[in-house]
């Protein structure tokens, strides 16, 4: 009774309960071991000042993939979505000031 | 029950209390309700660790920045097929326990007991090959401390990782500051492996509970919001391996 009663409420709720299918997931894995490879690969080309910035790009798109389908924020509440977009908003924003010092200071003139 | 659900659905409360899931607690509306609230309570707990580990990838790359020649010297000594082959086995391990997550939701029992034990045979493979990695450092004496080490900087013909990556011999001053690498190093990996430990000690937990069969009658909160901690540790591997292995090979 109780375990119909939740399923129901499941299927009729709100935002019902979005399932991320296998395939999805297996999907998500394949693409995050491909941006393995490239990344590891990348660090063995010379490419200069590129290096780190390719990198990183395919590190946040790997972790934007991870947020998206494994931690399901795609399918979730805008409530959700609104509380990660404001923690990597927050992120940024300490770092882009901490940087805003550092870079703008007169070192070694006083 | 709460008023305020008696209030708006003006149905029996009495019956109401009889029909609800066991694991609905009484100050939430709905299961519905009670999911949401305990969703958004484990993302602003990930926010605050975003924080945390902000604060170490800022250092770094200020610390980096200043003291670049000794960075790209010291991050030769990390091993990119240790590493690389860490960064794979938990990115499984991050596909294993969205598996779980899933086999929670459609109610299989071993299913779901199989994905945990696979979770936590590949988190433990990584805190394995951790302390492989470890080991080495320790035994090169590039652990920040008193037995610091300089001789794989200032005499990089003596040492097998700098000599492969043609490592030029440092002044004094400038190896010096390897030590702040490694003392980002340690403190960056040690954080993330703590989290790895805490991870598999909840893990081993959930096994013993799955098994019981708790997480396959609908209520999968526990096991959604575990999932959540562990794709968080693992996208700060994701950050972690770019920055300390790779990025300065050139």
């Amino acid at each position: 009774m109780s375990e119909q009663n939740a399923h129901a409420q499941h299927a009729e709720g709100k935002h019902a309960h979005h399932i991320v299918s296998p395939k999805t997931y297996a999907l998500i894995l394949l693409a995050l071991l491909v941006g393995t490879a490239t990344t590891v690969w990348a660090s063995y080309v010379d490419l200069g000042i590129w290096n780190p910035v390719i990198a990183l790009a395919i590190a946040c798109t790997k972790a934007t993939l991870v947020v998206l389908f494994f931690m399901h924020v795609k399918y979730s509440s805008k409530l959700t979505m609104l509380t990660v977009l404001a923690g990597i908003f927050m992120f940024l924003t300490l770092i882009g000031m901490t940087l805003a010092d550092y870079i703008s200071r007169a070192w070694g003139q006083w | 029950m709460p008023d305020s659900s008696a209030v708006e659905h003006g149905a029996s409360v009495a019956a109401e209390h009889e029909e609800h899931p066991a694991y609905l607690r009484h100050h939430f509306e709905s299961t519905e309700q009670q999911a949401d609230a305990t969703n958004f309570a484990m993302w602003l707990f990930l926010l605050t660790e975003i924080m945390f580990f902000g604060g170490l990838f800022t250092a770094y790359l200020i610390y980096r920045n200043w003291y670049y020649q000794a960075f790209v010297a010291a991050s030769h000594q990390l091993s990119i097929p240790l590493g690389g082959f860490n960064t794979l086995l938990l990115i499984v391990s991050s596909f294993t326990m969205a598996m779980g997550v899933w086999c929670a939701e459609t109610r299989r029992k071993s299913g779901l007991v199989l994905c945990l034990c696979m979770t936590l045979v590949l988190g433990l493979g990584f805190l394995g090959v951790k302390s492989v990695e470890y080991r080495e450092k320790f035994e090169k004496h590039h652990v920040p401390s008193y037995h610091y080490s300089l001789n794989s900087f200032l005499d990089p013909d003596s040492d097998e990782a700098a000599k492969a990556a043609g490592d030029k011999p440092l002044p004094l001053d400038v190896a010096r500051h390897t030590e702040v690498y490694f003392s980002l190093y340690f403190a960056m990996t040690g954080m993330h492996a703590l989290h790895m430990i805490i991870g598999v000690g909840i893990l081993v937990f959930m096994i013993f509970r799955a098994q019981a069969g708790a997480y396959t009658t609908g209520h999968v909160t526990f096991v959604e919001n575990f999932g959540l901690y562990w794709h968080f540790v693992d996208i700060i591997w994701i950050f972690l391996f770019p920055l300390l292995y790779l990025i300065s090979r050139h």
